[in-house]
């Protein structure tokens, strides 16, 4: 599923960004697959929304959001 | 004595400026990098009898692979052996909250091959998030000294300079092994560039195309890169990941997240109350009400104090230098310009003081996200907000505000719009209009009719600023990959001294900055209206020498219409005729030209000129004898009042959309370092005005 869909207050994990250029910027920033991630806010007019990642808040658009591909926590592991 | 010269890099809100300013206090200058609009604060201290620092604070950035002008600014700082301000030693800033992030960055600086001095600051934050590093540990893997600090409390500088005495390189092998990439490249880039770092060349591999402006030695290094193949996005990507997972590893071993941080932080409760869908829009609309009493109640007490003040001492000095041109050039030339840019002083500190306030404690990242949505339809960002908000006070501080959108475009339509926000100088133009217009009558019972046209008029402004942003977004092409990925730093308390640094050099930059232009135009006009054609003013005086030997009115009222017709005889006077033509069909006559003219060094003039051209006594402030004088005046083609509703209107809508501020002019100059644009902002908004009022005038009439 995508970063997008995502709803407020749940976590999941990074598996992949669609889009090279935007890869590099969300790389940097600590997007990277593998990373947790959590919707903490959206914005009052529905864009763009704030994610926990690698430890801090990161605010991005919902079409940058739409480009990165996630895998919701299904429980196991820790 | 030896200078050791030192570059403070890190990322952005991990507190580097309240660490340049802890070392260096006032000791610092604020210049522009060359070639670029971006601000190079440079300092001083000294270490001890025999050692002393060059500091330079780089802009902050979260990687090597520059995205800004602020960020090639940095790459450059550290890559470009050209360059004269090369550092002896890297001070490496960190957010110890959020290491992983800030260690990309170190990780790179580090395999330039610089000696680094680490600064871990806000390790209070990380405490109170439950994270713990095993400093020893972590030295030992990122082979430099690691100093915990807090830059907002101060602690930690001593052992910082200690410390830049004995930097050395990183003693761990480089964080990404280059030897994987393609050597002979490589050794063909070094040597080319001269370099002596492999990974510089790599960088440089990477950032070819941001960073030469010489474009024969560009082709040379696009033909090398060409030749072998070499894939930019792709390595990027590949060493962005490399360097992540060794982060990920060193930061597994080296420290430990405590359990009790689970619980939500109280930033983050803060943030679901402030980006919350009703309360943080009415949250917002308060800080701006609280602004804008500020800036219009507040402010006006020390305007008043300056004005008092100046007007003191423009008298003073009128009475010290003999009379005669020269001292009427500086006291109503020079004096009279000065005095304009001073008194705005007290309301740009006060605007400064809450956006650098709010920009400290973290609200500006939220403002800038709760109305990015409703902005970029207008082809504007989140982050043009503020600047637009500042307008309404003055256009000058707003312009200057503007640098923190990244997007070049996004900033350039940001500048271009903000005259278009009703400042503070067309306030005494609207009251006196507005009067002329309405009488004081209440609508159902307590609405005032004056006030409610005046809050028009600001609605106005706002609503053609947002249409012009959307016609500019139209017609420019969109510049580069349009992101908003912002980070959203956590609330801090304020830090008053990083505060008041910022209000002392925002005032200062305009004092010198744009005052130098302000006072050369109010010379230049107070030349206009004080020199004539010859003969003219020799044979007013003699008209009123006749008239004073036999006088039909009091000698005051004398005095004041020889003021007038003086005003007329004089250049300005010719030039208000000259324009006649082509201000008329807006319904315009030669003295609305005159004040046409002298407004353009600051609006508010236009009463002043009006006061002057229509012998009307009182001051500035007493609206009601100008009024009646403008009001009685007949239109001798038409035998109606000249100013009619139509004219009236006219003006006003002219007043809301003219350019008619050098300050903004001089400001929108320096900021985009382009005359075209400068021109294009005059051109588009005189041309808005005029058609407007064309309109206006016309439907009225």
């Amino acid at each position: 599923m995508k970063l997008s869909a995502l709803a407020k207050g749940i976590e999941a994990v990074i598996i992949s960004i669609e889009d090279e250029d935007l890869s590099v910027k969300l790389y940097e920033m600590g997007c990277l697959p593998g990373e947790r991630v959590k919707v903490e806010n959206i914005a009052p007019f529905g864009d763009p929304i704030a994610i926990t990642v690698s430890g801090y808040k990161l605010c991005i658009r919902q079409q940058e959001a739409d480009r990165v591909l996630i895998k919701q926590e299904t429980g196991e592991g820790n | 004595m030896k200078e050791i010269k030192v570059a403070l890099v890190g990322n952005p809100n991990c507190g580097k400026t309240s660490l340049f300013n802890t070392l260096t206090g006032l000791n610092q200058k604020v210049s522009n990098f060359p070639g670029t609009t971006v601000d190079k604060k440079a300092g001083h201290f000294a270490i001890d009898a025999e050692h002393k620092v060059k500091i330079i604070d780089l802009p902050g950035t979260y990687s090597l692979y520059p995205k800004s002008d602020d960020e090639a600014v940095t790459f450059n700082g550290l890559c470009n052996p050209e360059n004269s301000d090369i550092p002896d030693v890297v001070l490496f800033i960190a957010d110890a909250s959020n290491l992983k992030r800030n260690l990309l960055l170190f990780t790179q600086v580090a395999d330039l091959g610089y000696p680094v001095v680490f600064a871990l600051n806000m390790i209070d934050l990380a405490d109170r998030k439950g994270i713990e590093y095993n400093y020893d540990l972590l030295q030992n893997r990122l082979g430099v000294e690691i100093i915990p600090t807090n830059a907002r409390k101060m602690k930690g500088t001593e052992k910082i300079k200690q410390a830049i005495l004995s930097a050395h390189r990183s003693s761990t092998a480089p964080f990404f092994d280059t030897s994987g990439l393609n050597q002979p490249m490589l050794e063909e880039c070094k040597k080319y560039l001269g370099l002596k770092n492999t990974y510089s060349a790599v960088l440089w591999a990477h950032n070819q195309m941001l960073l030469f402006k010489d474009g024969e030695r560009l082709k040379g290094f696009k033909e090398i890169l060409a030749r072998n193949l070499f894939c930019e996005k792709k390595e990027q990507v590949e060493e962005i990941v490399s360097r992540y997972r060794m982060i990920d590893a060193i930061l597994k071993e080296t420290s430990n997240r405590r359990p009790s941080s689970n619980q939500i932080s109280l930033s983050n409760r803060l943030d679901n109350i402030i980006t919350h869908k009703y309360f943080g829009l009415s949250f917002f609309l308060l800080v701006l009400f609280v602004i804008f009493q500020a800036i219009f109640s507040l402010a006006s007490y020390p305007m008043d104090w300056m004005e008092a003040g100046m007007n003191y001492f423009s008298n003073g000095v009128a009475q010290i230098i003999p009379g005669g041109t020269i001292n009427n050039l500086i006291v109503h030339g020079i004096l009279a310009g000065l005095s304009g840019v001073i008194v705005f002083i007290p309301q740009i500190a006060i605007l400064f003081f809450f956006i650098t306030l709010l920009e400290d404690i973290g609200y500006m990242a939220r403002v800038s996200f709760i109305m990015d949505k409703l902005m970029r339809s207008f082809g504007l960002n989140g982050k043009s907000v503020v600047p637009l908000i500042s307008g309404m006070a003055c256009a000058v501080p707003a312009i200057m505000s503007a640098r923190n959108i990244e997007n070049k475009q996004e900033k350039l339509i940001t500048i271009m719009v903000i005259p278009l926000m009703s400042c503070s100088a067309r306030l005494p133009v609207y009251t006196l209009l507005i009067s002329m217009l309405v009488p004081e009558t209440y609508v159902w019972g307590f609405l005032n009719m004056q006030g409610l046209i005046l809050m028009g008029m600001y609605v106005l402004g706002f609503v053609t600023s947002l249409l012009s942003a959307w016609v500019f977004q139209k017609i420019l092409k969109p510049a580069g990959n349009n992101y908003f990925i912002m980070e959203m730093p956590a609330f801090k308390i304020p830090m008053w001294r990083n505060v008041f640094l910022t209000i002392y050099e925002k005032c200062r930059s305009f004092v010198f900055e744009a005052g130098k232009i302000i006072v050369a135009i109010s010379i230049l006009l107070w030349a206009l209206s004080s020199f004539a054609p010859a003969g003219e003013f020799e044979k007013l005086d003699a008209k009123y020498r006749e008239l004073a030997l036999a006088p039909t009115k009091p000698a005051e009222e004398l005095a004041i219409q020889y003021q007038s017709e003086k005003l007329e005889a004089s250049y300005a006077g010719h030039f208000g005729k000259m324009i006649e033509p082509v201000i008329a069909p807006l319904g315009f006559n030669w003295k609305i030209g005159i004040a046409l003219i002298t407004s353009f060094a600051a609006r508010e003039v236009f009463v002043g000129t009006m006061t002057t051209i229509y012998s009307a006594s009182g001051d500035e402030s007493d609206f009601s004898s100008i009024r009646l004088k403008m009001m009685e005046e007949i239109n001798p083609q038409t035998g109606q009042p000249q100013y009619s509703l139509a004219v009236i209107a006219s003006l006003l809508v002219f007043y809301a959309f003219a350019m008619q501020c050098m300050s903004t002019l001089a400001i929108t100059y320096r900021e985009t370092k382009s005359l075209k644009w400068t021109l294009i902002q005059l051109f588009y908004l005189t041309v808005l005005a005029y058609i407007s009022s064309l309109l206006v005038f016309h439907f009225l009439k």
